[in-house]
């Protein structure tokens, strides 16, 4: 069934265009949020297959996906995301992307690991008969058969299982570098030439077990790296996926559809209600309303918008229901700006060359020399040029780095599965040993420090009655001051009976007519005179005509944890800085209540590169936080960077690894992790160093049998993989920051 | 030793079989979601026949 879901959209297209006679079927993949077991794959299905037109649903489990196969005609992938809203999930369509690409990669591993480990285990099982018949009565006719079939059954396995290596090396090779694959490739193909010409000659230097186990193990260790990605990547994928926006698009004839933002073309109407996300940088044609940039500037407090201002994509529409006109995104939009700011951002951060590359580009010249050296040695010595060879080629399988080829990525298997169960998705490849190396932290405040939804901080001046009605009138807005009236009501267990007939004046508050005159909840000016105007930031009044106006004061409260974690991170030596587009008073409080002391308000996107320019030039290393649009330049530019799923998707997708949850505990978390998976790499290596000096010598001087070969192999990469393993449990403490100025 | 003349070529068969069987598995998708596929052997199957007696 998998091959008939799989086919792309063009496939399905191209097949129906050859064939006119059967209807046109399409599949699509959907990101369905809650599925969370078993019992909500058959009630997906079940209310996918009830939908008019669709031919099959096949729920993924572990990608939380859905793939459905329908006829195009009948059914709409909208109508398939209503189908499951109604059966209580949240879907959304998954982003284009490369995602099958690797998913076509990861398989192409596994069907080579399949083909290594039959031969493996084939040849092995051939070998342990040879190395216990040289105990016992073998006689060499059968050790030579024996050979011949390990011969037969390895050279077209490795021929076949070893080329992503060599493919590599080839590519590197011919760019003039050396990477981690040309020794490896080196080792497999002269271990096997060596061992044919020997089982010729009928003598017992054969290494076809070496070899092929060589490939078995390379090859687990190039699939769980690619298989660690391919999660990340599709869980990334998937919360992006879910903020895609979908707009109610106002036809010619007065008619409105539900369409996904990205089809969405300059000129269309498109209405947008009250709570929503406002889907593109447009003009609004009608009404007046407040609007919440937030996510975008990172200001807390909504701005005003009537007919013919300019509003971006991603702000929230907060008071009324409005009329947008598309427009065509020109250079000019915020936007634009801050992806040429991101494009740049990115050139300057330039190429990051991981620890495994840093450490190949010392290992592999080393084992050439090594092996030329005893080539050149045995030579000299007077041994004939076969001895010679076949000692330097021991050398190379000996030193093949097959424990080193798998230190890292086992451990980046272990720390990034310890981090997805705590709601960190790692999503770049180098991100864990990035983030290792930060010294600074810089944090964005609205919506990543602050929850980015205001509180009422006066609440102990106010009475019970007063917030009561106050509530009252609250809750028939969007507004997050009034949400935050009415949260505060209920948090004090009061009952709110909404007031009836309450209307609401866009950039001044709420009214209600009641017998005993008009009760008014708005900005300090509308509710004393009567007069529409703009307010004092962050407070509201309610007045009842009666006595003087109770002010309400607001703030962007900070996150539960956000004071611990920034004393944590303090504590252990990481400087920690504020850095925010919003108002300096704001930011201030913000930043007194976390404890952090550096701080700055007001920012705006190319000064946060600024920032980090400056620190970096300090000799810091800065781990971003930030959730905004205007933070993704920051994060892009920043050593390492973290983003809380809530983010905007740009954000989200400059960032090395997303936090899920109302924590900001996620971060110290993965600062822990990565400081001990680096720590783990590095005793992986040390691991598979401390064999080679034992081994090496051994075969320099020519005492490696293919049985000691065969053990030391398969011993050092058990003893690096279960080393790796060691972090999937273990608790952690933060280390302290690695010390600050140094470059 | 004429005992290998036909042990050999079986185990190399049964690994064969063993190796088809895991290409064929990897082919037709069956390692594309090994959460899921756990819970799909516990479930009621809602297009097979009820055979739930319902006047009992």
């Amino acid at each position: 069934m998998g091959r008939t879901l799989d086919i792309s959209l063009a496939d399905a297209e191209l097949r129906s265009a050859l064939d006119e006679g059967r209807p046109r079927v399409e599949t699509t993949s959907l990101v369905v949020e809650n599925m969370q077991c078993g019992a909500c794959m058959s009630s997906i299905e079940g209310a996918l297959r009830n939908v008019p037109g669709v031919l099959d649903a096949r729920a993924n489990l572990s990608a939380r996906r859905v793939a459905v196969t329908f006829h195009p005609e009948k059914a709409q992938s909208q109508a398939l995301i209503d189908a499951l809203s109604g059966a209580g999930f949240h879907a959304a369509e998954t982003p284009e992307t490369a995602a099958s690409q690797s998913e076509a990669r990861a398989d192409d591993l596994l069907r080579r690991l399949g083909v290594a480990g039959f031969a493996a285990a084939n040849v092995m099982l051939l070998s342990v008969s040879v190395w216990a018949g040289e105990a016992s009565d073998m006689d060499r006719a059968a050790a030579s058969l024996f050979h011949w079939l390990s011969a037969l059954i390895a050279m077209p396995a490795i021929a076949y299982a070893a080329q992503p290596f060599f493919r590599s090396a080839g590519g590197a090779l011919g760019s003039g570098r050396l990477n981690m694959d040309v020794p490896i490739s080196l080792g497999i193909i002269l271990a096997t030439g060596m061992s044919l010409f020997q089982t010729i000659r009928g003598t017992s230097h054969v290494y076809f077990d070496a070899a092929i186990m060589l490939t078995f193990f390379l090859l687990i260790g190039r699939y769980l790296d690619e298989q660690v990605r391919l999660r990340a990547r599709g869980a990334a994928e998937n919360l992006i996926g879910l903020k895609a926006l979908t707009a109610m698009v106002i036809g010619a004839d007065g008619t409105a559809t539900r369409v996904p933002a990205r089809t969405l073309v300059p000129g269309m109407r498109i209405h947008v209600a009250a709570g929503e996300r406002i889907p593109v940088d447009g003009r609004i044609l009608d009404g007046l309303t407040d609007i919440d940039a937030s996510l975008i500037t990172g200001e807390t407090l909504p701005a005003a918008g009537a007919p013919g201002s300019n509003v971006h994509a991603g702000t929230l529409n907060l008071t009324r229901a409005i009329t947008v006109e598309a427009t065509a995104t020109d250079d000019s939009t915020l936007l634009a700006e801050i992806a040429r700011l991101m494009q740049s951002a990115e050139q300057g951060r330039g190429q990051y060359v991981r620890l495994a590359d840093r450490a190949s580009r010392l290992y592999a010249p080393a084992v050439h020399v090594l092996g030329a050296a005893t080539l050149l040695g045995w030579m000299m010595v007077g041994a004939g040029w076969e001895v010679a060879l076949t000692n330097a080629v021991a050398v190379l399988i000996i030193t093949c780095p097959c424990a080193l080829a798998l230190a890292v990525p086992a451990v980046q298997v272990a720390a990034t599965s310890r981090l997805f169960g705590k709601g960190v998705i790692v999503k770049a490849a180098d991100g864990l040993e990035r983030l290792s190396e930060v010294d600074t932290v810089v944090f964005d405040k609205t919506g990543t420090l602050t929850r980015g939804e205001p509180a009422l901080r006066n609440g102990a001046e106010i009475d019970d009655d007063v917030l009561m009605a106050a509530a009252s009138l609250a809750i028939s807005s969007r507004h997050p001051y009034s949400r935050a009236v009415v949260k505060a009501a209920r948090d004090r267990g009061l009952d709110i009976i909404p007031a009836e007939s309450v209307t609401e004046v866009a950039g001044s508050g709420l009214s209600a007519q009641t017998s005993n005159g008009e009760r008014r909840l708005g900005s300090a000016a509308w509710v004393s005179e009567g007069t529409s105007s703009a307010g004092a930031p962050g407070s509201l009044f309610y007045g009842d005509g009666t006595a003087a106006p109770v002010a309400f004061h607001f703030d962007d409260i900070v996150r539960d944890d956000a004071t611990e974690v920034v004393a944590a991170l303090r504590a252990q030596g990481y400087t920690v800085h504020l850095l925010s587009g919003d108002r300096p008073q704001a930011v201030a409080a913000a930043a007194q209540e976390a404890g952090i002391a550096y701080w700055s308000g007001g920012v705006r996107p190319d000064g946060k590169i600024a920032m980090l320019e400056r620190l970096k030039a300090e000799g810091h290393r800065v781990l971003m936080v930030g959730d905004g649009l205007n933070d993704a330049p920051a994060l892009a530019a920043a050593h390492a960077s973290l983003s809380p799923s809530s983010a905007a998707d740009i954000s989200q997708t400059a960032a090395d690894a997303v936090f899920q949850g109302q924590q900001l505990a996620p971060i110290l978390e993965a600062l822990k992790v990565a400081r001990a998976s680096q720590r783990m790499a590095v005793q992986n290596f040390g691991i598979a160093l401390a064999y080679n000096v034992v081994s090496v010598p051994l075969a320099m001087a020519g005492h490696v049998t293919p049985l000691i070969a065969a053990l030391a192999m398969s011993l050092s990469s058990i003893a690096v993989t279960a080393n790796a393993l060691r972090l999937r449990r273990r608790k952690l403490a933060l280390e302290p920051a690695i010390g600050g100025g140094q470059s | 030793m004429t005992a290998l003349a036909w042990l050999i070529p079986c185990a190399l068969v049964l690994g064969l079989v063993g190796l088809v069987a895991f290409l064929w598995a990897l082919n037709s998708g069956q390692f594309q979601d090994l959460e899921g596929a756990g819970w799909r052997a516990i479930q009621d199957d809602e297009d097979a026949p009820s055979t739930a007696p319902d006047n009992r």
